[in-house]
């Protein structure tokens, strides 16, 4: 189209921005249609409940859920002031920093391991993606029976190595460790896949033309590996993130928050509050903090996505 | 056949070797927990209880299946799972391709800004929101139902948005002339548009039927009785006997995780393309 008459569709799209014709209500009223399934589920049970979380976060409850008074900011003193909540952050901080550099990192170097052109690669990275079928609760009691004092193989491994294994899930700064150490295995599959296709997508010429230039090995990996496939590793570290900010499985299953609120995570913390203690009003305010971090690691997703991560 | 003449074409460098050797060691390690479960499912509680932890069944048995047949009502919970990620599934399927088919077909006014909206949905966390779904399921009197454990996923964002993108692939001309032959647009949607998308369907129906089958909290919260347990919440139940029958539990993980770990192995290039679709939260 020749930019003078597009520029005049332009104006005219301006000018006629507020009135609605016949034409444009009907294809509207199709359009509505077609989307009224999907937008009536979404408003029961995403919209209207996240409203009503941040309401029920200004009130108190019954047992029961029903409002008795109304509590202004107290839950959200209170949140800035209990210790409990604040060994959670910590329990959550620490989730995060050992479950998602970790489990990258091993995810990089085992996609890099399985971007070879070799006969029955298939069978390898089939074996080595498989975790992304297994559900949290089934990795969860597996592991569960690992780290087991006397029964579990991971400390008989480590005594071979001459190590003293801890007591996994009894010891405070160990049990979220092990919750760690579960989650990255969880998230392994997920992080081969996305970073095997982040490797794919970079192309051989960049790598021959590195080697005439007499780079090899290491200088390789760092300066042509890492920020080619830099777009997919901050992928990674948003969306492993977000999903370790909702973990709730592992923690239920393997340490049930404790010892002493170790591994009393955001989520964790909201099922005590609300479905054990049923203070449903606090317990709303700690779903509306949820809510606050992941909006900002996805807008931050956002922008920086926006911008890129790598310059070609 | 033709795969060993390959073979001896290309003789076996040691570089190669060495490749193979490091991807088996990995992959063995990265499979063992799952390998694991698998091996202590045959082993009886007193060979489990040996020092040092055995790795193989000594005398591989059945037993630990035949308990956990006896014991829960497994073959219920497979049931129910089934029934939910399948109408999961449907609802997804129905709800994703209409509107992905709005958001790709027809023109309307606010159809950006309704786009948006559907893909802000991806940045709420369900966990934010539990709470309040769980009260209106007391409310609706769908604790202990299969609408409660599935109608609240039935409508997708992340669906809507990957069969988007498999509708944009249809060449616009097929669209023209189905209007200038004077089908409607329901009727284009489905004589066309879904038998062309295939692919992309099958992508969001593994994706829809894993993530249901998986999931976990919502299951726990919203069922009370037994016979309305799902296959995760069922069988972690036996986590929190008394003593801990290891051998039984193992059993009953491998018989929950087969039926995804089959719909991994059929569906692996699905599953791949739906991981990789881009920017958007899985």
């Amino acid at each position: 189209m020749d930019p003078k008459s597009y520029d005049a569709c332009r104006r005219y799209d301006a000018a006629n921005v507020m009135r609605w014709t016949a034409r444009d209500l009907r294809s509207l009223a199709t359009g509505l249609a077609y989307l009224a399934p999907s937008f009536v589920l979404f408003a029961a049970f995403v919209f209207i409940p996240l409203g009503r979380t941040f309401y029920l976060s200004f009130f108190n409850t019954r047992s029961t859920g029903a409002i008795t008074t109304f509590a202004g900011l107290d839950h959200y003193l209170e949140l800035v002031t209990s210790a409990e909540f604040h060994a959670g952050l910590l329990a959550t901080a620490l989730f995060v920093l050992y479950t998602v550099p970790l489990g990258i990192g091993l995810g990089l170097v085992l996609a890099v391991l399985l971007n070879q052109r070799l006969r029955g690669i298939n069978v390898f990275r089939t074996m080595m993606s498989s975790t992304i079928a297994i559900s949290a609760a089934v990795g969860s009691l597996i592991w569960l029976l690992l780290f087991n004092p006397s029964l579990g193989l991971l400390n008989y491994v480590l005594s071979l190595a001459g190590i003293a294994g801890p007591q996994w899930l009894i010891q405070p700064n160990v049990a979220i460790v092990a919750v760690s150490i579960t989650t990255i295995w969880l998230t392994l599959g997920t992080n081969i896949i996305v970073l095997l296709a982040g490797l794919q997508g970079v192309p051989e010429e960049i790598y021959e033309a590195a080697h005439l230039d007499g780079a090899h090995g290491a200088t390789l990996f760092t300066r042509i590996t890492i920020p080619m496939v830099s777009p997919s590793l901050f992928f990674l570290v948003v969306v492993d993130t977000i999903a370790v900010l909702q973990a709730f499985t592992q923690i239920h299953l393997l340490t049930r928050g404790g010892p002493v609120d170790a591994t009393r995570a955001l989520v964790y913390s909201i099922y005590l509050d609300a479905f054990q203690n049923f203070q449903f009003g606090y317990a709303s305010a700690q779903a509306a903090v949820l809510f606050a971090l992941v909006l900002v690691l996805t807008l931050v997703q956002f922008l920086v996505i926006e911008r890129r991560v790598h310059y070609q | 056949m033709t795969a060993i003449i390959a073979m001896r074409r290309r003789p076996l460098r040691p570089g190669r070797v060495g490749a193979y050797v490091l991807l088996a060691v990995a992959a063995i390690i990265v499979a063992f927990p799952l390998l694991l479960a698998l091996s202590y499912s045959f082993m009886s509680e007193s060979e489990i209880a040996t020092f040092p932890p055995p790795v193989l069944p000594a005398n591989p048995t059945l037993g630990n299946y035949r308990t956990v047949l006896d014991s829960i009502p497994i073959g219920r919970y497979l049931l129910n799972s089934f029934i939910v990620s399948t109408a999961v599934v449907i609802g997804q399927l129905i709800t994703a391709s209409l509107a992905a088919y709005a958001f790709s077909f027809l023109a309307f006014r606010g159809r950006s800004l309704l786009f948006f909206v559907f893909l802000s949905t991806l940045m709420i966390p369900w966990e934010a929101t539990i709470i309040p779904n769980y009260m209106t399921m007391v409310q609706l009197g769908w604790i202990d139902t299969y609408q409660g454990l599935a109608v609240p996923f039935m409508a997708t964002a992340f669906g809507t948005f990957l069969l988007r993108q498999g509708f944009m692939q249809i060449p616009r001309e097929l669209w023209d002339s189905a209007r200038i032959d004077g089908a409607s647009s329901f009727h284009f949607l489905r004589t066309m548009v879904i038998p062309l998308s295939r692919p992309a369907l099958a992508t969001v129906a593994i994706y829809g039927f894993l993530s249901t089958y998986n999931q976990y909290f919502w299951p726990l919260l919203i069922t009370n009785q037994t016979l309305m347990r799902t296959t995760q919440v069922g069988v972690a139940q036996l986590r929190f006997e008394e003593s801990a029958r290891w051998g039984v539990i193992m059993a009953g993980v491998i018989m929950i995780a087969v039926p995804t770990l089959a719909l991994l192995v059929a569906g692996q290039r699905q599953l791949i393309r739906g991981l990789t679709a881009g920017a958007v939260k899985g």
